[in-house]
Protein backbone atom coordinates (compact mmCIF):
# COMPACT_ATOMS: atom_id res chain seq x y z
CA UNK A 1 0.00 0.00 0.00
CA UNK A 2 1.32 3.44 -0.80
CA UNK A 3 0.41 6.34 0.87
CA UNK A 4 -0.65 9.99 -0.85
CA UNK A 5 -0.28 12.15 1.51
CA UNK A 6 -3.29 14.34 2.05
CA UNK A 7 -1.88 18.22 3.90
CA UNK A 8 -4.78 20.09 1.47
CA UNK A 9 -2.16 21.41 -1.30
CA UNK A 10 -4.03 19.96 -4.17
CA UNK A 11 -3.23 17.30 -6.60
CA UNK A 12 -3.61 13.80 -4.09
CA UNK A 13 -6.55 13.06 -6.70
CA UNK A 14 -5.05 12.83 -9.67
CA UNK A 15 -2.16 11.06 -8.11
CA UNK A 16 -4.44 8.56 -6.69
CA UNK A 17 -6.54 8.03 -10.49
CA UNK A 18 -3.30 7.37 -11.72
CA UNK A 19 -1.71 4.45 -9.22
CA UNK A 20 -5.66 3.09 -9.33
CA UNK A 21 -5.09 2.78 -13.00
CA UNK A 22 -1.68 0.77 -12.70
CA UNK A 23 -3.62 -1.51 -9.96
CA UNK A 24 -1.29 -0.27 -6.90
CA UNK A 25 -3.08 -0.50 -3.95
CA UNK A 26 -3.39 3.21 -2.58
CA UNK A 27 -5.08 5.44 0.09
CA UNK A 28 -5.13 9.91 0.27
CA UNK A 29 -4.19 9.61 3.97
CA UNK A 30 -3.03 12.58 6.66
CA UNK A 31 -3.37 9.84 9.60
CA UNK A 32 0.44 9.59 10.88
CA UNK A 33 0.22 5.97 11.86
CA UNK A 34 -1.24 4.89 8.11
CA UNK A 35 1.62 7.04 6.85
CA UNK A 36 4.03 5.25 9.06
CA UNK A 37 2.94 1.88 7.99
CA UNK A 38 2.94 2.40 4.28
CA UNK A 39 5.26 0.66 1.69
CA UNK A 40 6.38 4.12 0.56
CA UNK A 41 4.68 7.69 0.82
CA UNK A 42 4.01 9.86 -2.38
CA UNK A 43 4.19 13.58 -1.00
CA UNK A 44 2.27 15.78 -4.04
CA UNK A 45 1.18 19.34 -3.73
CA UNK A 46 0.27 22.56 -5.97
CA UNK A 47 0.03 25.72 -5.05
CA UNK A 48 2.01 28.12 -2.95
CA UNK A 49 5.56 26.76 -0.69
CA UNK A 50 4.58 29.21 2.32
CA UNK A 51 0.78 27.94 2.60
CA UNK A 52 2.10 24.07 1.84
CA UNK A 53 4.67 24.56 4.81
CA UNK A 54 1.76 26.38 7.02
CA UNK A 55 -0.76 23.19 6.76
CA UNK A 56 2.48 20.84 7.30
CA UNK A 57 3.72 22.33 10.14
CA UNK A 58 0.14 22.82 11.67
CA UNK A 59 -0.30 18.94 11.55
CA UNK A 60 2.73 17.72 12.45
CA UNK A 61 2.67 15.97 9.00
CA UNK A 62 6.15 17.56 8.78
CA UNK A 63 7.58 15.40 11.55
CA UNK A 64 5.96 12.62 9.94
CA UNK A 65 8.03 13.38 6.58
CA UNK A 66 11.06 13.62 8.96
CA UNK A 67 10.57 10.45 10.20
CA UNK A 68 9.78 8.59 7.42
CA UNK A 69 13.35 9.59 5.26
CA UNK A 70 15.17 8.82 8.61
CA UNK A 71 14.15 5.35 8.73
CA UNK A 72 14.24 4.75 5.03
CA UNK A 73 11.01 4.66 4.37
CA UNK A 74 10.58 4.93 -0.07
CA UNK A 75 9.01 9.01 -0.22
CA UNK A 76 8.43 10.28 -4.14
CA UNK A 77 7.74 14.36 -3.80
CA UNK A 78 5.62 15.69 -6.80
CA UNK A 79 6.24 19.32 -8.05
CA UNK A 80 5.43 21.73 -4.87
CA UNK A 81 6.09 18.46 -2.71
CA UNK A 82 10.03 18.23 -4.93
CA UNK A 83 9.67 22.19 -4.76
CA UNK A 84 9.62 21.82 -0.38
CA UNK A 85 11.86 18.92 0.23
CA UNK A 86 14.85 21.25 -0.01
CA UNK A 87 15.92 24.17 2.87
CA UNK A 88 14.88 26.90 1.43
CA UNK A 89 12.28 28.66 -1.12
CA UNK A 90 12.21 32.48 -2.28
CA UNK A 91 8.90 31.44 -2.67
CA UNK A 92 6.96 33.84 0.00
CA UNK A 93 10.88 33.85 1.42
CA UNK A 94 9.82 30.26 3.25
CA UNK A 95 11.91 27.98 5.59
CA UNK A 96 11.18 24.41 4.23
CA UNK A 97 11.63 21.36 5.42
CA UNK A 98 15.19 21.00 4.95
CA UNK A 99 15.08 16.86 4.47
CA UNK A 100 18.09 17.36 1.86
CA UNK A 101 19.92 20.57 0.84
CA UNK A 102 19.67 22.76 -1.55
CA UNK A 103 17.16 26.00 -2.16
CA UNK A 104 14.18 26.37 -4.79
CA UNK A 105 14.61 29.99 -6.57
CA UNK A 106 11.82 31.47 -9.16
CA UNK A 107 12.24 32.35 -12.44
CA UNK A 108 14.27 35.45 -13.80
CA UNK A 109 11.91 37.54 -16.00
CA UNK A 110 13.16 38.00 -19.79
CA UNK A 111 14.52 34.37 -20.30
CA UNK A 112 14.20 33.22 -23.96
CA UNK A 113 14.29 29.89 -25.29
CA UNK A 114 16.46 28.40 -27.58
CA UNK A 115 14.29 29.15 -31.07
CA UNK A 116 14.63 32.91 -29.65
CA UNK A 117 10.79 32.97 -28.34
CA UNK A 118 9.91 34.44 -24.78
CA UNK A 119 10.18 31.76 -22.02
CA UNK A 120 7.00 33.27 -20.22
CA UNK A 121 6.50 32.15 -16.46
CA UNK A 122 4.98 29.54 -15.64
CA UNK A 123 6.97 26.81 -17.38
CA UNK A 124 3.79 25.21 -18.37
CA UNK A 125 3.79 22.42 -21.01
CA UNK A 126 5.51 19.31 -22.28
CA UNK A 127 9.26 19.14 -22.01
CA UNK A 128 12.31 16.55 -21.88
CA UNK A 129 14.92 15.60 -19.21
CA UNK A 130 18.66 15.65 -19.82
CA UNK A 131 19.58 12.75 -17.93
CA UNK A 132 22.58 13.72 -15.63
CA UNK A 133 22.85 10.54 -13.35
CA UNK A 134 20.93 6.51 -13.61
CA UNK A 135 18.09 6.22 -11.53
CA UNK A 136 15.82 3.52 -10.75
CA UNK A 137 12.50 6.03 -11.93
CA UNK A 138 13.81 6.20 -15.07
CA UNK A 139 14.20 2.57 -16.30
CA UNK A 140 12.17 1.96 -19.16
CA UNK A 141 11.51 5.86 -19.87
CA UNK A 142 12.82 6.40 -23.75
CA UNK A 143 15.59 9.02 -23.68
CA UNK A 144 13.37 11.79 -25.52
CA UNK A 145 9.93 10.97 -23.37
CA UNK A 146 8.54 14.17 -22.55
CA UNK A 147 6.90 15.12 -19.37
CA UNK A 148 4.42 17.80 -18.19
CA UNK A 149 5.33 20.77 -16.34
CA UNK A 150 3.62 23.56 -14.39
CA UNK A 151 5.98 26.02 -12.23
CA UNK A 152 6.96 29.49 -11.78
CA UNK A 153 10.04 28.28 -9.39
CA UNK A 154 12.07 25.60 -9.91
CA UNK A 155 14.90 23.58 -7.38
CA UNK A 156 18.86 23.70 -6.82
CA UNK A 157 19.54 20.66 -5.08
CA UNK A 158 23.31 19.67 -3.44
CA UNK A 159 25.03 18.67 -6.91
CA UNK A 160 25.55 15.59 -6.00
CA UNK A 161 21.92 14.74 -5.81
CA UNK A 162 20.80 16.22 -9.64
CA UNK A 163 19.28 13.15 -11.71
CA UNK A 164 18.30 15.11 -14.92
CA UNK A 165 18.02 18.61 -15.90
CA UNK A 166 15.46 20.42 -18.96
CA UNK A 167 16.20 23.46 -20.70
CA UNK A 168 13.42 26.55 -20.42
CA UNK A 169 15.10 30.15 -20.79
CA UNK A 170 17.90 28.31 -18.41
CA UNK A 171 18.71 24.88 -17.52
CA UNK A 172 17.29 23.43 -14.56
CA UNK A 173 16.94 20.51 -11.91
CA UNK A 174 13.85 18.74 -13.07
CA UNK A 175 14.20 15.37 -11.27
CA UNK A 176 16.92 14.97 -7.99
CA UNK A 177 17.56 12.60 -5.46
CA UNK A 178 18.61 9.32 -4.10
CA UNK A 179 17.61 5.33 -3.35
CA UNK A 180 14.46 5.57 -1.81
CA UNK A 181 14.35 9.51 -1.70
CA UNK A 182 12.92 11.52 -5.26
CA UNK A 183 11.82 14.56 -6.54
CA UNK A 184 10.51 15.44 -9.69
CA UNK A 185 9.41 18.66 -10.48
CA UNK A 186 6.98 17.60 -13.18
CA UNK A 187 3.92 15.82 -13.05
CA UNK A 188 4.50 11.71 -13.34
CA UNK A 189 0.61 10.75 -12.79
CA UNK A 190 -0.42 13.31 -15.83
CA UNK A 191 2.46 12.56 -18.63
CA UNK A 192 1.13 9.59 -20.04
CA UNK A 193 2.72 6.67 -20.19
CA UNK A 194 6.40 7.99 -19.35
CA UNK A 195 5.45 9.18 -16.37
CA UNK A 196 3.03 6.43 -15.43
CA UNK A 197 6.11 4.22 -16.08
CA UNK A 198 7.88 6.23 -13.25
CA UNK A 199 5.45 5.64 -11.03
CA UNK A 200 5.36 1.93 -11.00
CA UNK A 201 9.39 2.26 -11.05
CA UNK A 202 8.75 3.86 -7.59
CA UNK A 203 5.91 1.18 -6.43
CA UNK A 204 8.39 -1.71 -7.51
CA UNK A 205 11.60 -0.02 -5.19
CA UNK A 206 8.70 0.05 -2.46
CA UNK A 207 7.97 -3.49 -2.66
CA UNK A 208 11.49 -4.76 -2.77
CA UNK A 209 12.20 -2.83 0.51
CA UNK A 210 9.29 -3.35 2.36
CA UNK A 211 9.89 -7.50 1.27
CA UNK A 212 13.54 -7.41 2.33
CA UNK A 213 12.00 -6.30 5.65
CA UNK B 1 12.18 23.92 -24.95
CA UNK B 2 8.93 23.67 -24.53
CA UNK B 3 6.72 21.23 -26.57
CA UNK B 4 3.97 23.25 -29.15
CA UNK B 5 0.59 21.38 -28.27
CA UNK B 6 -1.82 19.34 -30.59
CA UNK B 7 -4.94 20.03 -28.45
CA UNK B 8 -8.10 17.83 -30.07
CA UNK B 9 -11.22 19.48 -29.42
CA UNK B 10 -14.45 17.40 -28.75
CA UNK B 11 -17.60 18.72 -28.48
CA UNK B 12 -20.10 17.04 -25.84
CA UNK B 13 -24.34 17.21 -25.70
CA UNK B 14 -25.77 15.32 -23.13
CA UNK B 15 -23.04 13.10 -22.72
CA UNK B 16 -22.56 11.78 -26.02
CA UNK B 17 -20.08 13.49 -28.88
CA UNK B 18 -22.27 15.94 -31.28
CA UNK B 19 -20.79 14.34 -34.08
CA UNK B 20 -19.25 10.71 -33.94
CA UNK B 21 -15.43 10.54 -34.16
CA UNK B 22 -14.18 8.81 -36.96
CA UNK B 23 -10.84 7.20 -36.37
CA UNK B 24 -8.98 5.18 -39.55
CA UNK B 25 -10.40 1.72 -39.74
CA UNK B 26 -13.70 3.47 -39.73
CA UNK B 27 -14.47 3.10 -35.71
CA UNK B 28 -16.98 5.53 -35.41
CA UNK B 29 -17.87 6.12 -31.74
CA UNK B 30 -20.00 8.70 -30.04
CA UNK B 31 -18.37 8.40 -26.38
CA UNK B 32 -16.27 11.02 -25.26
CA UNK B 33 -14.52 8.88 -22.92
CA UNK B 34 -13.54 6.37 -25.51
CA UNK B 35 -12.72 9.21 -28.42
CA UNK B 36 -10.56 10.46 -25.54
CA UNK B 37 -8.68 7.61 -24.80
CA UNK B 38 -8.36 7.39 -28.57
CA UNK B 39 -6.41 10.27 -28.91
CA UNK B 40 -4.24 9.87 -25.33
CA UNK B 41 -3.13 6.76 -27.08
CA UNK B 42 -2.44 8.84 -30.54
CA UNK B 43 -0.62 11.54 -28.71
CA UNK B 44 -2.60 14.35 -27.82
CA UNK B 45 -1.02 17.07 -25.78
CA UNK B 46 -3.77 17.80 -23.69
CA UNK B 47 -8.16 17.42 -24.85
CA UNK B 48 -10.72 20.14 -24.47
CA UNK B 49 -14.03 18.88 -23.52
CA UNK B 50 -16.44 21.62 -24.34
CA UNK B 51 -20.18 21.37 -22.86
CA UNK B 52 -22.59 22.39 -25.01
CA UNK B 53 -25.97 20.91 -23.05
CA UNK B 54 -27.97 23.67 -21.96
CA UNK B 55 -30.30 22.26 -19.10
CA UNK B 56 -29.12 21.28 -15.51
CA UNK B 57 -30.13 18.28 -15.69
CA UNK B 58 -27.44 17.52 -18.50
CA UNK B 59 -24.82 19.06 -16.52
CA UNK B 60 -24.78 16.34 -14.01
CA UNK B 61 -24.19 13.89 -17.01
CA UNK B 62 -21.52 16.27 -18.46
CA UNK B 63 -19.63 16.07 -14.96
CA UNK B 64 -19.53 12.22 -15.13
CA UNK B 65 -18.08 12.38 -18.56
CA UNK B 66 -14.96 14.52 -16.97
CA UNK B 67 -14.70 12.01 -13.86
CA UNK B 68 -14.63 8.95 -16.17
CA UNK B 69 -11.61 10.45 -18.57
CA UNK B 70 -9.99 11.51 -15.78
CA UNK B 71 -9.86 8.12 -14.70
CA UNK B 72 -8.68 6.80 -17.69
CA UNK B 73 -6.37 9.33 -19.58
CA UNK B 74 -2.84 10.81 -18.04
CA UNK B 75 -2.35 13.80 -20.06
CA UNK B 76 -3.82 17.22 -19.33
CA UNK B 77 -7.20 17.88 -19.92
CA UNK B 78 -9.47 21.72 -19.91
CA UNK B 79 -13.21 21.52 -19.73
CA UNK B 80 -15.44 24.84 -21.17
CA UNK B 81 -18.79 25.40 -21.50
CA UNK B 82 -21.77 25.76 -18.95
CA UNK B 83 -18.91 27.62 -16.74
CA UNK B 84 -20.57 30.84 -15.49
CA UNK B 85 -19.04 31.07 -11.46
CA UNK B 86 -16.43 30.20 -9.52
CA UNK B 87 -18.53 27.24 -8.10
CA UNK B 88 -18.76 25.96 -11.71
CA UNK B 89 -14.80 25.59 -12.20
CA UNK B 90 -14.55 24.09 -9.26
CA UNK B 91 -17.21 21.43 -9.90
CA UNK B 92 -15.00 20.05 -13.23
CA UNK B 93 -11.87 20.44 -11.42
CA UNK B 94 -12.64 18.73 -8.57
CA UNK B 95 -14.10 15.56 -11.36
CA UNK B 96 -10.40 15.85 -12.64
CA UNK B 97 -10.00 18.11 -15.26
CA UNK B 98 -6.63 20.66 -14.90
CA UNK B 99 -7.79 23.56 -16.38
CA UNK B 100 -11.52 25.58 -17.20
CA UNK B 101 -12.38 27.72 -20.42
CA UNK B 102 -14.34 30.79 -20.08
CA UNK B 103 -15.83 32.17 -23.27
CA UNK B 104 -19.28 34.50 -22.59
CA UNK B 105 -19.32 34.61 -18.88
CA UNK B 106 -15.57 36.42 -19.00
CA UNK B 107 -17.22 39.01 -21.23
CA UNK B 108 -20.41 39.39 -19.04
CA UNK B 109 -18.44 39.16 -16.08
CA UNK B 110 -14.53 40.07 -16.47
CA UNK B 111 -14.08 39.67 -12.57
CA UNK B 112 -14.51 36.13 -12.60
CA UNK B 113 -11.05 35.59 -14.13
CA UNK B 114 -9.60 36.89 -11.22
CA UNK B 115 -11.81 34.68 -9.23
CA UNK B 116 -10.78 32.01 -11.01
CA UNK B 117 -7.03 32.46 -11.13
CA UNK B 118 -7.42 33.68 -7.08
CA UNK B 119 -9.16 30.32 -6.37
CA UNK B 120 -7.45 27.42 -8.34
CA UNK B 121 -4.12 29.32 -10.12
CA UNK B 122 -3.87 31.32 -13.21
CA UNK B 123 -2.78 28.08 -15.21
CA UNK B 124 -6.18 26.51 -14.54
CA UNK B 125 -8.04 29.38 -16.39
CA UNK B 126 -8.22 29.91 -19.88
CA UNK B 127 -9.86 32.55 -21.51
CA UNK B 128 -11.60 31.68 -24.78
CA UNK B 129 -11.70 33.67 -27.26
CA UNK B 130 -14.42 34.06 -30.42
CA UNK B 131 -12.87 36.35 -32.82
CA UNK B 132 -14.23 38.52 -35.67
CA UNK B 133 -12.74 40.39 -38.20
CA UNK B 134 -14.19 43.93 -38.59
CA UNK B 135 -13.21 47.28 -40.80
CA UNK B 136 -10.58 48.99 -38.61
CA UNK B 137 -12.67 51.84 -36.11
CA UNK B 138 -11.98 53.82 -33.50
CA UNK B 139 -14.01 51.05 -30.91
CA UNK B 140 -12.14 48.25 -32.82
CA UNK B 141 -8.34 49.77 -33.73
CA UNK B 142 -7.36 46.08 -34.34
CA UNK B 143 -10.12 45.05 -36.50
CA UNK B 144 -10.53 41.88 -34.90
CA UNK B 145 -13.38 42.19 -33.07
CA UNK B 146 -14.63 39.61 -30.24
CA UNK B 147 -18.49 38.18 -30.23
CA UNK B 148 -20.39 35.88 -27.95
CA UNK B 149 -22.84 33.12 -28.37
CA UNK B 150 -21.06 31.11 -30.90
CA UNK B 151 -20.43 33.97 -32.92
CA UNK B 152 -24.11 35.53 -33.05
CA UNK B 153 -23.47 38.85 -30.91
CA UNK B 154 -20.75 41.41 -31.47
CA UNK B 155 -19.53 43.18 -27.98
CA UNK B 156 -17.83 45.88 -29.22
CA UNK B 157 -14.74 44.83 -27.63
CA UNK B 158 -11.21 44.85 -29.27
CA UNK B 159 -9.81 41.45 -29.69
CA UNK B 160 -6.23 42.86 -29.01
CA UNK B 161 -7.26 44.78 -25.90
CA UNK B 162 -9.78 41.66 -25.11
CA UNK B 163 -6.35 39.61 -24.82
CA UNK B 164 -4.85 41.70 -22.55
CA UNK B 165 -7.57 42.99 -20.35
CA UNK B 166 -7.75 38.97 -19.73
CA UNK B 167 -3.80 38.71 -18.86
CA UNK B 168 -3.77 41.31 -16.41
CA UNK B 169 -7.23 39.65 -15.15
CA UNK B 170 -4.87 36.92 -14.04
CA UNK B 171 -5.77 34.55 -17.21
CA UNK B 172 -3.17 31.65 -17.38
CA UNK B 173 -3.83 31.11 -21.04
CA UNK B 174 -6.06 32.07 -24.26
CA UNK B 175 -8.07 30.21 -26.82
CA UNK B 176 -7.75 32.54 -29.94
CA UNK B 177 -10.59 31.40 -32.22
CA UNK B 178 -11.73 33.03 -35.47
CA UNK B 179 -14.90 32.69 -36.42
CA UNK B 180 -14.13 33.29 -39.83
CA UNK B 181 -11.52 30.73 -40.55
CA UNK B 182 -13.69 28.23 -38.40
CA UNK B 183 -15.00 25.24 -40.38
CA UNK B 184 -12.94 26.45 -43.75
CA UNK B 185 -10.55 24.34 -43.74
CA UNK B 186 -8.37 27.06 -45.34
CA UNK B 187 -6.13 27.27 -42.38
CA UNK B 188 -6.02 29.41 -39.16
CA UNK B 189 -6.47 33.30 -39.23
CA UNK B 190 -2.49 33.66 -38.71
CA UNK B 191 -2.23 37.15 -38.17
CA UNK B 192 -4.83 37.38 -35.54
CA UNK B 193 -3.11 34.43 -33.86
CA UNK B 194 0.34 36.30 -34.41
CA UNK B 195 -1.22 39.87 -33.20
CA UNK B 196 -2.39 38.42 -30.05
CA UNK B 197 0.74 36.27 -29.11
CA UNK B 198 2.87 39.74 -29.54
CA UNK B 199 0.41 41.22 -27.19
CA UNK B 200 0.21 39.39 -24.20
CA UNK B 201 3.16 36.66 -22.89
CA UNK B 202 0.84 34.00 -21.66
CA UNK B 203 0.95 30.94 -23.91
CA UNK B 204 -1.89 31.17 -27.08
CA UNK B 205 -3.76 28.85 -28.50
CA UNK B 206 -5.06 28.89 -32.16
CA UNK B 207 -8.15 28.05 -32.76
CA UNK B 208 -10.30 27.38 -36.10
CA UNK B 209 -9.57 26.28 -39.31
CA UNK B 210 -7.32 23.18 -39.26
CA UNK B 211 -7.61 21.57 -42.45
CA UNK B 212 -4.13 20.00 -43.25
CA UNK B 213 -1.21 19.36 -40.74
CA UNK B 214 0.62 22.32 -42.62
CA UNK B 215 -1.83 24.81 -41.04
CA UNK B 216 -0.84 23.27 -37.98
CA UNK B 217 2.78 24.08 -38.43
CA UNK B 218 1.77 27.52 -39.61
CA UNK B 219 0.12 28.16 -36.24
CA UNK B 220 3.10 27.52 -34.24
CA UNK B 221 5.46 28.65 -36.29
CA UNK B 222 7.68 31.39 -34.49
CA UNK B 223 9.17 32.77 -37.99
CA UNK B 224 7.45 35.93 -39.49
CA UNK B 225 4.96 33.92 -41.25
CA UNK B 226 3.87 32.17 -39.00
CA UNK B 227 1.27 32.38 -36.01
CA UNK B 228 3.95 31.47 -33.18
CA UNK B 229 1.26 30.14 -31.21
CA UNK B 230 2.15 27.77 -28.63
CA UNK B 231 -0.46 24.72 -29.24
CA UNK B 232 -2.82 24.20 -31.88
CA UNK B 233 -6.45 23.02 -31.38
CA UNK B 234 -7.68 20.56 -33.76
CA UNK B 235 -11.25 18.95 -34.77
CA UNK B 236 -12.49 17.76 -37.86
CA UNK B 237 -9.05 16.94 -38.99
CA UNK B 238 -8.75 14.21 -36.66
CA UNK B 239 -12.21 13.64 -36.16
CA UNK B 240 -13.27 12.44 -39.50
CA UNK B 241 -10.32 10.28 -39.31
CA UNK B 242 -8.35 12.45 -42.28
CA UNK B 243 -5.21 12.26 -40.32
CA UNK B 244 -3.90 10.92 -36.79
CA UNK B 245 -2.67 12.99 -34.28
CA UNK B 246 0.69 11.59 -35.21
CA UNK B 247 0.52 11.95 -38.71
CA UNK B 248 -0.05 15.99 -38.23
CA UNK B 249 3.08 15.93 -35.32
CA UNK B 250 5.57 14.31 -38.32
CA UNK B 251 4.43 16.58 -40.71
CA UNK B 252 5.08 19.46 -37.53
CA UNK B 253 8.74 18.16 -36.67
CA UNK B 254 9.70 17.97 -40.05
CA UNK B 255 9.05 21.06 -40.87
CA UNK B 256 10.80 22.34 -37.89
CA UNK B 257 8.69 22.37 -34.97
CA UNK B 258 9.20 21.00 -31.68
CA UNK B 259 6.71 18.46 -31.03
CA UNK B 260 6.32 15.73 -28.66
CA UNK B 261 6.86 12.45 -30.88
CA UNK B 262 7.34 10.11 -28.03
CA UNK B 263 4.06 8.67 -25.70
Amino acid sequence: MLAILDYKAGNQTSVRRALEHLAIPCEITADAERLKNAWGIIFPGVGAAGQAMTALTESGLDDTLRQAVAVGQPLLGICLGCQILLTHSQENQTHTLDILPGLCRCFEDGLRQEDGSPAPVPHMGWNRLHVQAPCRLLEGVEPDAEFYFVHSYYVEPASDLVIATTRYGRGFCSLYGRDGLWAAQFHMEKSGRPGLTMLQNFYRYCQEVHHAQ
Amino acid sequence: MLSKRVIPCLDVRNGRLTKGVKFQGNVDIGDPVASARRYYEEGADEIVFYDITASAEARGIFLDVVERVAAEIFIPFSVGGGIASVEDMRAVLLAGAEKVSINSAAVKDPALVGEGAAAFGSQAIVVGMDVLAVPVSETIPSGYEIVIHGGRKRTGLDAIAWARRCEALGAGELCVNSIDADGTKDGYELRLTRAVVNAVSIPVIASGGAGHPRHMFEAVDVSAHGGGASAALIASIVHYGEYTIRQCKEYMAEHGAQVRLTW
